[in-house]
This record gives structure tokens, sequence and C-alpha cells, in this order.
């Protein structure tokens, strides 16, 4: 018998270079690329972890850009399970721009939803402690009073990326998920809905009407 | 954010409603690079889903607060309502093109419960299969075998074997003379070309029996596809729809603006009566494109009103509609002749079932075609059909359409969204729009997409 798999909808907020899409790459792909263009044509990108007997598979929405004019979508939060929200540690401007989103997912996203804090780029610290420009407390702080999972991480050497994700899906209620979506007023029926892209083809090869 | 920014642009879109959404993601799925703007801080723009606060102060001249709605109607958060109402047809150029662009995996969708004909003061489920026929209570005995050949003519007619026309043309016979041969009374005729094929008037009686057949065929396969009813409807409002496509557009690259106004359209040489489009200026700077892509809300002195006016009205029920079967989601068509109009009645309704409203609630909107000087009592005989009213909410709009095509100021509108009950006209407009800027008809394909190995 195969491991039960639970499917987490995660989502990326930060500011524009902080290495949101790295870390993602580090994860699905183990690979890093030094001047990455932003990401063009993927929907979101997946990766399976196994935490204890269980298998969780991640599906990873990017903000595509979005963000940079404040023009991400309601959409974007709906339903998701847990958000990275990722500064740079040497950019004390993206740390204030992720409190902003701490605040912003409190409000818009799902209540039980699970955050981890990334303070990324630590491989420049390596170098030269002086270019560090959020202390590591300070963040603490920040996690500590919002509830938030903190890490800092390399996305460029791999550091404590898998941990991210990993500390993520050990907090993940995974056989508790579907009361608490009930739990969450939403109450959606699952036999009702419609999956179009799975008859896509069925339409495709009717012919004729068949009323 | 003080990053450098790009001023060149393939295209400029203004206005998130779906219409310029869907554009926007067709063209930045064929490589275009796409700079789209919105003046409200919110996508959608006309086609939007809002929340109730934002519902009130839109609607009422004294709105009341957050919280006293929310001790009403619970919270705020929960409400999603669209301001125009519509449905998907299952199997019409929407969902085709939702499942071409893999939006779908962004949008997640529901039938729609019950599609209901008013026949004298009652309410009655359309039939669309010939079982369904054989059973109703529209039709008397001699009149179901009618149907029943009209239906089978309908799914066995083929283009290029002539005996399956049974001797008609479709585009010499007009549907009247299409009706005559299957011996159709009144009635009949009336559900098939208000509740199937879903004119809001008796003009097609008198023209080629083509689009109706049309009509009546894609109605019949959207009922074939999931059965209950040939409607879809999304999850979280029809608002979800713009933001899919926005989201599209990108991931394929295109820029995002929202709560950016228009200050001032740049046009060559500074004539904005005869120039070409060239760019906008906003707070965040000037953009330059060839070509523009917007709603009528953004150049209205290049649009005319069709003549039309809509009115439509949103109520807030705390049951589900008499006669109904308790449908948490369904659609009514009032036929005009049933109340002495010259247009239908439509009304939609969707409930928590579909997480617009909190638990409990029901949304009916209801919408027609202004005839009168008094356009809220013409609703009258639809208000009737839904038991108690907690809230309504009526809005009258103008229609407006382009009143050119965009080839000689490379500025191309789209039309204000009609009274419809379906979105064919607005895919209609999307194509042709496509059409008049790319100058090659729209072809979907499957994305060829690297992340879809695990699905």
């Amino acid at each position: 018998m195969s491991n039960p798999i639970t499917s987490i909808k995660l989502v990326l907020l930060g500011e524009a270079a902080v290495g949101k899409s790295s870390i993602v790459l580090r994860f699905v792909s183990n690979d890093f690329s030094e001047n990455k263009e932003p990401t063009i044509g993927a929907a979101f990108l997946t990766q399976r972890v196994n935490i204890n007997d269980h298998t969780v598979k991640f599906e990873i929405w990017d903000t595509a850009g979005q963000e940079r004019f404040a023009s991400l979508a309601p959409m974007y939060y709906r339903n998701a399970q847990a958000a990275l929200v990722v500064y740079d540690v040497t950019k004390p401007q993206s740390f204030i721009k992720a409190r902003h989103w701490v605040k912003e997912l409190h409000e818009q996203a799902s209540k039980n939803i699970i955050i981890a804090l990334v303070g990324n780029k630590i491989d420049i610290l390596e170098d030269n402690e002086n270019e560090r420009k959020v202390a590591r407390e300070e963040a603490e702080k920040l996690a500590e009073e919002e509830g938030l999972l903190f890490f800092e991480t390399s996305a460029k050497t791999g550091t404590n990326i898998s941990e991210v994700f990993l500390g993520i899906g050990e907090k993940i209620p995974l056989k508790g998920l579907e009361d608490e979506h009930n739990n969450n007023g939403l109450n959606v029926t699952e036999d009702q809905r419609i999956n179009l892209a799975n008859t896509a083809n069925a339409s495709e090869n009717a012919s004729a009407c068949s009323c | 954010m003080g990053e450098e920014m790009d001023t060149e642009y393939d295209v400029i879109v203004l206005g998130t409603g779906i219409t310029e959404c869907i554009l926007s993601g067709l063209l930045s799925v064929d490589g275009k690079k796409v700079l789209h703007i919105d003046k409200q801080d919110h996508y959608g723009g006309e086609s939007a889903s809002v929340n109730l606060s934002q519902l009130y102060s839109q609607f009422k001249k004294n709105p009341i607060g957050k919280d006293e709605i929310e001790s009403k109607f619970g919270k705020d958060r929960d409400w999603n309502v669209d301001l125009i109402p519509k449905f998907l047809m299952a199997n019409g150029e929407l969902t085709n093109i939702l499942v071409h662009t893999d939006v779908t995996r962004y949008v997640e969708f529901k039938q729609v419960s019950g599609s209901y004909v008013f026949k004298q003061g009652k309410i009655y489920k359309v039939p669309a299969t010939e079982m369904e026929a054989i059973s109703s209570p529209l039709m008397g005995i001699f009149e179901k075998r009618r149907m029943k050949k009209f239906l089978e003519w309908i799914s066995s007619c083929k283009e290029d074997e002539i005996s399956t026309h049974q001797g008609l043309d479709l585009d010499k016979n007009t549907m009247d003379e299409v009706y005559y041969k299957f011996g159709l009374g009144n009635s009949t005729k009336e559900f098939i070309g208000h509740a199937m094929a879903l004119w809001t008037n008796d003009d097609y009686l008198q023209q080629p029996a083509r689009p109706s057949y049309e009509r009546v065929l894609l109605y019949c396969q959207s009922v074939a596809r999931y059965g209950k009813s040939p409607y879809l409807y999304p999850l979280y409002g029809l608002g979800e729809l713009p933001q899919g496509f926005a989201r599209l557009s990108a991931i394929y690259g295109g820029t995002y603006m929202l709560d950016t106004p228009i200050e001032k359209v740049l046009y060559t040489d500074n004539d904005s009566e005869n120039g070409n489009f060239e760019g906008v200026q906003t707070k965040l700077g000037t953009f330059k494109a060839p070509l523009v892509i917007a709603d009528p809300t953004y150049f209205s002195h290049k649009c005319k009103s069709t003549g039309q006016r809509v009115i439509r009205a949103i109520c807030i029920l705390n049951h589900p509609v008499p006669n109904t079967g308790d449908a948490d989601s369904l659609q009514i068509i009032i036929p005009q002749s049933q109340v002495g109009r010259k247009n239908d009645i439509y009304i939609a309704i969707v409930s928590d079932a579909h997480n617009v409203c909190s638990k409990g609630h029901y949304l009916a909107i209801i919408s027609t075609i202004v005839e009168t000087e008094a356009p809220h009592i013409e609703l009258e005989p639809a208000f009737k059909l839904l038991g108690p009213i907690e809230e309504k909410f009526m809005g009258i709009a103008d229609l407006f359409e382009p009143k050119e095509d965009g080839s000689k100021d490379n500025i191309y509108l789209s039309k204000s969204y009609d009274a419809s009950s379906h979105f064919e006209s607005m895919t209609d407009d999307v194509k042709d729009i496509y059409f008049r800027v790319t100058g090659h008809p729209l072809v979907l394909k499957k994305r060829n997409d690297e992340d879809a190995q695990e699905e």
C-alpha cells in the first residue's frame, strides 16, 4: 500500500528579487541559476515530500510578478493552506514588506494557514557578516508574535531549503484536512464539482449531440 | 518599489473585465508583451464579484455599516456577489477557452442544478432530452411526440448528409418554417426559442434557422455533458474568471497594475481627434504600445449606446426559491409573451453552495431589457416567484458598443456585457477583437506545460 497523499496549496509572497522563485527551484529541482529571469509559463510547480507515513504534495504558486504593483488577486490566497513570506537578509526594505505580507495573509487567507517567515540569501553573509541588515533576533521576534515558522536560508547553496518545506509539512493537519474545510464554513460538497479539464477530450471526441 | 520598469509594450490593455482578461491572457501566451492596467483597485471591472460592503456603497445612497451588515447577513468576506449575472454553457466557447488555456487549474466549477421556464403563473423544468420531453408536464401527449421528432432531427442533422436534413435548408428556411414542419404549437415554440435557444425576443422566428439550430444544439450538448442543466458556475463567483485569465497573462510575462487611473491617453501628433493611439500616462509613468484594448469606460467618446438599457436586481434571500425542490442553483426564464413584454426576464439563482454568500442564504439576480418608463415594475413577475426578499439592489445600465473597429486609430474596444444569460456573446466579442488585433482567427491550442507532470 502506498502512503496517503495530502495536497497542499502553498503560496509565495515577498518583495521582487528576494529569491522566491529560486527557493522553489532549489526545492523542486535542486537547482539554482544566478540571474534567473522571472518565471514564465508555469501555473504552479509541484513537489512531494514524505513525512512519517504520509506523502505531502506541495502545489506551489508563484506570484507571477503580480505583487510588483500591488496587483495580486484574491484568488491567489484562496484556500492556501501554507505560505512562505520571503525577505532578503541584506535588504531591510524587504523585511518591512514581509511584515506587510504577514498582515495581509491574516486578513485575506484562511484562518488556519501555516506561514513560514524565510530570510533568504544568507550565503552572502558567509563572506561578510556586515552585509546582514535584518537581525536574526528581529525576525525571530516577529515570528513569535505572529505564530510563524522561521528559517534563514540560501537558495544558492541549498542551506535550510528542504527544512522549510518539511517544517510546514509537519504542521499540516494531515487527516483532519477535510473536516477543517467544513469548519471554515466553506461547505463544499466534492461530488457536485466539475473537473472541466478531465472531460476535455471526451467532448472533443464526441462528434454528434448525444441528446 | 523603485525597480526599473519597461515602458514599451506590444499591447496595453485597460480594464480587467473578463473580455479584457481573456484577451490579455491569449495575447501573452502568443508571446506578446502585455501591460494590463485597471483604474480600480480590484480585478473584474463590470464583471467583478463584490462583497456586501462594496455592494451597499455602490447601490445605496445611505449604506449601512459593516457591523450592521454582518449582524444581518454574516461575514462580509463570505460574500462574492456578481454584478452581471451569467452562467457558462457546459459545452460553450468560454468552457472551451478555459480548458485550452488551463485556467481550469485556478477555478473550480459546479453544475447549476436546474433550468426552469415560466408558463401561466408556474415554473417548469425545461426538457432538453427526448426522455425529459416525454415526461414533461409542459406538453400534451401528441405534442410530446412532435417535440421528440424535433429533438431527434436536431441531434441527427449532419451538414454533409442531405438525407438527415429532412428537406429543410438551415440557411433558407426560417425557424418558424422548421417549427411548422414538425407541427409544433405556440407554447412549445416558446420554450424551444426562449428556454433552449435562449433568444430574448421573437425576432428569430422570421430569420434563417441556422443560428437557432446551433443554439438548440449547444443547449442539448451542454445538458448532455453533466446532466442536470446546461450551465456551470464557478465557486466564489464569476469574478474568479477575470482573475484566472489575469494570472494566465501574468505567468506568460504580462505586467499588472491595479488602482492606476489613466491620467492621459497619448495620440500621434498630439491629435486626439484623428491621431493613432500611442500610449498612456499614469502615476507610475508613461507607457507606450502600438495598440490598446479597452472596455468602453476608458474611451466613452469612442463608444455609442446600443439603444438598449438593462435593469438588474440583486436579491438576497434566506430560503430556497419556492417550487424548485430546494435547488441550490437554477435559472428561471420568463418568456416575454407570458407577461406581455417584448423581452424575456431572466433570474439566475446561486447560493452558499457556490461560496458566494454566507450559510443559509441565496442570491437571485433578475435582469431584463428595459421597455417602459418604470423599469422596476417590469420585474414584478420575477419578484413574485422568489418569495420573501431580505434585501434588494437595483441598477440600470446603458449598453455601449464601439463606434469603429479600431483599424484607424489602433484603439480596440469591447462591448458592454449584455442581457443574455450566458457568455456566448462575450466570447464572440473576444474572438472578434482577437481577429482584428492579430489579423488571424483565434485557434485554441493546448498549452505546452512543463509542470503538468503530476496531475
